[in-house]
């Protein structure tokens, strides 16, 4: 097994250097009744040449060869990875190491960290950016928890225009807590109601998302006074940042916490994971702030290093009191997106932004011409709303089944939203691929 | 000193990334225009933004350079214990990024994913076969996040049951993820000391276990690298009162093949595919936390679950009891795939002997230096030996010390001042990756560093001189914070 480097020799050895005949002796404080003593039932041992094969024939059974023609966004993009992103991201020095606990050994991690931190700060335009979380979905719990801990307030109000999934996620998390969760409704435009918020008194955090699930632009500054007219924090999601490459960011509108989900900054879609959850905030509020953080610091020799700061917020020293429990992150999702936008740029993201806006306004202007309708009248990003014309739900079903998925029905996460599909568009598209999606649904 | 692994090279100095851009570069192919512009509403737009413009070559040697400064698995040997830095197979990774798995989007119809279902309700049964288990959950993106599942499965369990229970018993020697994701689950945690030999002794259960305590959080071998002996004992003590055993698993490099916890009376326990599956580290992720349980805790398993009917594969949300959603999908696919190439690889026979390999080289290390280290707890371990700085205390040596005299030596450090039951520990996890070769250069390094720290301890405090920079300022970074630049 090459895997397993110890030659009989070497084990016989080492057993007589431990003093013990057999390595079953070796496990002598197990007392016997807690031994397995069958084979475990499990397929292999493979080669590399069969497990080749087999991974291959399992992928080509999904829908994503490049034949297929895949417009569904939802929280995960389809964005083209410059191939030396994806080449420098397999260097094993950042592969196969771990969390920076010894930091003279770690600074290629470290200052990619800090790095990565600095670019997502200014992209959102916040103070303080962490290492990383999960996903988008934990990332708003997570910032929901730290609007709590800010506030000491137990109310949330949440914007259904949230991303649903994200949504369900926080219930789960919030759901052994006293605290209780109001919803924001949807307006006829496609963006969250505050009429009621003024109604709302003593919550600790406001939160939505913009981008919005409909892909609609929520206007944020708006929000944001609302929220703090309340004594709420605001709590800004996110499901597609490549929107800040164009679209003012949260933080210059107001946003106390923002946070999201990274993956389309380079990151494949994977079937959903793994992704890179977002944390950001205002320096004053650090200190509540769940996750680990590299800081700035000098050596023995004053020259600049870096090293993980801030650690008595986490559960390694503060155990059940500690900002969170988290410790494994997604680190090098985290390298992946600082990659990807060092090597997009500053003015490379507003140009790839742009060409994402023109090219979803060019299908949202060819499916209006064709007869659908566009119910929600916000600017969007990458991704709208269409009401397919009646009928649509068997053609949905034989594109699918010849692989072009247009968009997803919402109907099953929004009842209300019936024959009401969320369709998104990203660079990987071209005017044909569009032309063609528009003849396939209307025709 | 004599030639060690450890040497100085030529690497190089890396501003960072926003002190070498200039405007009007750029690093990445922009796709070509085939639309025109479309109008905008102006109030909405940015001025710009504050990101540095690079070229290719500019960010390819960027990241090359700083991927010197830094220690991996490939490099070297990781006895990092607690973390199974064992080696991580190459396969598993070009297998992992196929376009049909990598390019998959979550939300596709079950009949356009039929690969990736298979693959996850596959993992799912040769997990369950692993621990004994019934039922797994793959959605919690790591170990951390599986404790809070699980704990959320406890709450949830209770609940139904008509009280949630305010209390849950942490040993002493407990991972601090442990008490920090049941307090996210507002269970107070209960802490109870191990004994003499490094392990819970079942009268001391008995005595906090009542009927508000919703049960005990277990890691089993536990972070002493010793098996928790009693651990049958201490779940029937725990099941007369109602509660649940919970066994944090990040641990279960030492048992595979040998104990099932869900033999031996464990009725929920995560594992960590970033250890003991060889899924790479990344620098702190991602990893992948899946959660297994007995029969009586899978109605509450979160959703959707992957269910097989008829050979196809499918997400199936109807599961009234379910605690919810932890992922917005289905947690870290792409680390499962590395998962189960590694599973279908090694088999039944080789993941039995990894961790009897595991085994055998954290009780050579132990034996080899015992003489030298002081070892707080002489007894047979599994996976890995816990070490402390006793032995040095009059030459002012510490552990810090020696870890970073470690690295002049080419070897990345153990876990240090964990677990918290020892002072000044060094805690020391091979992982069966490792050749006796390069374990006995590792145990000369510990014993010439031994002999450093009588003879020469300012060796020791001005270690590391090999790396880059040498020891950092973290009281500077703490004090005053500066996190961005």
């Amino acid at each position: 097994m090459r895997y397993l480097p110890h030659t009989d020799a070497d084990i016989g050895e080492m057993l007589s250097t431990i003093g013990v005949d057999t390595i079953d002796d070796l496990f002598q404080t197990i007392p016997p009744e807690c031994l397995f003593s069958a084979d475990l039932s499990l397929p292999g041992p493979v080669t590399e040449w069969e497990l080749k094969d087999l991974m291959t024939e399992l992928s080509q059974s999904d829908a994503a060869s490049p034949g297929t023609s895949v417009y569904i966004g939802a929280g995960s993009y389809d964005h083209f990875i410059p191939a030396s992103a994806s080449y420098l991201l397999s260097r094993s020095e950042f592969v196969t190491s771990y969390t920076p606990y010894q930091p003279e050994l770690s600074q290629g991690t470290l200052q990619a960290i800090y790095e990565y931190q600095t670019l997502i700060a200014r992209l959102l335009g916040m103070d303080v950016s962490n290492a990383s979380l999960y996903d988008g979905a934990s990332a708003l719990a997570e910032a929901l928890l730290m609007a709590v801990r800010i506030t000491k307030k137990k109310t949330l109000l949440l914007s259904s225009t949230i991303h649903p999934l994200y949504r369900r996620v926080v219930e789960t998390y919030l759901a052994p807590t006293d605290c209780t969760i109001e919803m924001l409704s949807l307006t006829h435009t496609g963006e969250t109601d505050i009429t009621s918020l003024s109604e709302k008194a003593d919550c600790a955090a406001v939160a939505v998302q913009s981008p919005n699930f409909f892909g609609c632009i929520e206007d944020m500054a708006s929000l944001a006074d609302a929220a703090h007219g309340n004594g709420a924090l605001l709590v800004a999601s996110f499901s597609e940042p490549l929107c800040f490459g164009l679209y003012k960011n949260p933080g210059s509108m107001g946003a106390d916490i923002v946070c999201g989900e990274a993956q389309s900054l380079g990151i494949p879609r994977s079937f959903g994971g793994p992704g890179l959850g977002i944390l950001t905030c205002r320096a004053k509020d650090v200190r509540h702030m769940p996750g680990r953080l590299v800081g700035k610091t000098v050596d023995r020799e004053g020259r600049r290093g870096f090293v993980l700061t801030l650690a008595t917020r986490e559960q390694h020293i503060r155990r059940e009191k500690a900002t969170s429990n988290i410790c494994t992150n997604n680190s090098l999702c985290a390298l992946a997106s600082s990659i990807y936008l060092a090597s997009l740029g500053g003015t490379g993201l507003t140009e790839l932004a742009r060409l994402n806006y023109d090219k979803t306004e060019y299908l949202k202007m060819k499916l209006k011409k064709a007869g659908c309708a566009i119910p929600f009248s916000a600017p969007t990003f990458n991704e709208f709303v269409v009401i397919m014309p009646d009928g649509f739900r068997e053609k949905y079903s034989d594109l699918a089944a010849r692989g072009v998925v247009a968009g997803i029905p919402l109907e099953r996460l929004h009842p209300a939203l019936d024959n009401h599909y969320l369709v998104c568009v990203t660079e990987t598209k071209t005017k044909e691929d569009l032309d063609k999606l528009v003849t396939e649904v209307t025709t | 000193m004599k030639p060690t692994m450890g040497t100085s090279g030529l690497i190089f100095n890396e501003p960072l990334l926003w002190e070498k851009g200039k405007k009007g570069r750029c690093g990445a192919s922009l796709p070509r225009r085939d639309v025109n512009e479309a109008p905008i509403a102006r109030k909405y737009l940015n001025d710009g933004l504050d990101l540095p413009d690079l070229s290719e070559i500019d960010v390819v040697r960027h990241y090359t350079r700083l991927s010197g400064w830094n220690f991996g698995v490939d490099t070297g040997m990781y006895p990092l214990g607690s973390c199974t830095m064992k080696y991580n197979p190459k396969i598993n990774e070009a297998v992992a990024a196929l376009p049909g798995f990598s390019n998959a989007h979550p939300l596709l119809p079950s009949g356009l994913s039929q690969g990736i279902l298979r693959m996850m309700h596959e993992l799912e049964r040769h997990l369950a076969e692993i621990t004994g288990m019934s039922a797994v959950t793959l959605q919690p993106a790591a170990g951390a996040h599986g404790e809070l599942t699980g704990m959320l499965l406890m709450h949830a369990y209770h609940t139904s049951k008509g009280n949630p229970r305010s209390k849950i018993i942490v040993p002493d020697t407990a991972h601090g993820t442990n008490p920090a994701s049941a307090a996210l689950c507002k269970y107070q945690p209960v802490p109870v000391t191990s004994n003499s030999d490094g392990i819970l002794d079942p009268s001391a259960i008995a005595d906090i276990m009542d009927e508000e305590t919703a049960g005990i959080m277990v890691t089993n071998p536990n972070t002493l690298g010793l098996f928790e002996t009693h651990i049958q004992e201490i779940a029937s003590i725990v099941h007369k009162k109602g509660g649940i055993v919970y066994c944090d698993g990040a641990n279960m490099n030492a048992v595979m093949g040998i104990v099932r916890m869900g033999d031996i009376g464990v009725d929920l326990m995560h594992l960590n595919l970033h250890k003991t599956f060889s899924t790479p580290h990344g620098g702190g992720g991602p990893g992948s936390g899946p959660v297994a349980v007995q029969n009586f805790l899978e109605p509450f398993l979160p959703v959707p679950r992957v269910i097989k009917k008829d050979g196809i594969y499918s997400l199936s949300d109807d599961c009234p009891q379910s605690i919810g959603k932890i992922h917005a999908f289905y947690g870290n696919v792409g680390v499962m795939l590395k998962a189960y190439a590694y599973i279908l690889t090694m088999g039944g026979p080789y993941l039995k002997k990894a961790s009897q390999l595991a085994v055998l080289n954290a009780n050579y290390v132990k034996e080899s230096l015992k003489d030298i280290y002081d070892l707080p707890y002489d007894r047979p371990c599994m996976h890995e030996c816990v070490f402390s700085d006793r032995n040095f205390v009059d030459n002012k040596v510490t552990t810090l010390d020696i870890a970073k005299r470690l690295i002049d030596y080419g070897f990345h450090p153990p876990t240090v001042y964990f677990p918290l039951v020892v002072h000044g520990a060094i805690m020391i996890e091979p992982t069966e990756t490792e050749s006796r070769d390069d374990i006995d250069q590792f145990i000369a390094a510990m014993k010439s560093i031994a002999e450093e720290a009588q003879a020469d301890p300012a060796i020791l405090h001005n270690a590391p001189q090999v790396t880059k920079v040498r020891r950092l300022d973290e009281t500077l970074a703490a004090r005053k914070p500066c996190l961005t630049g």
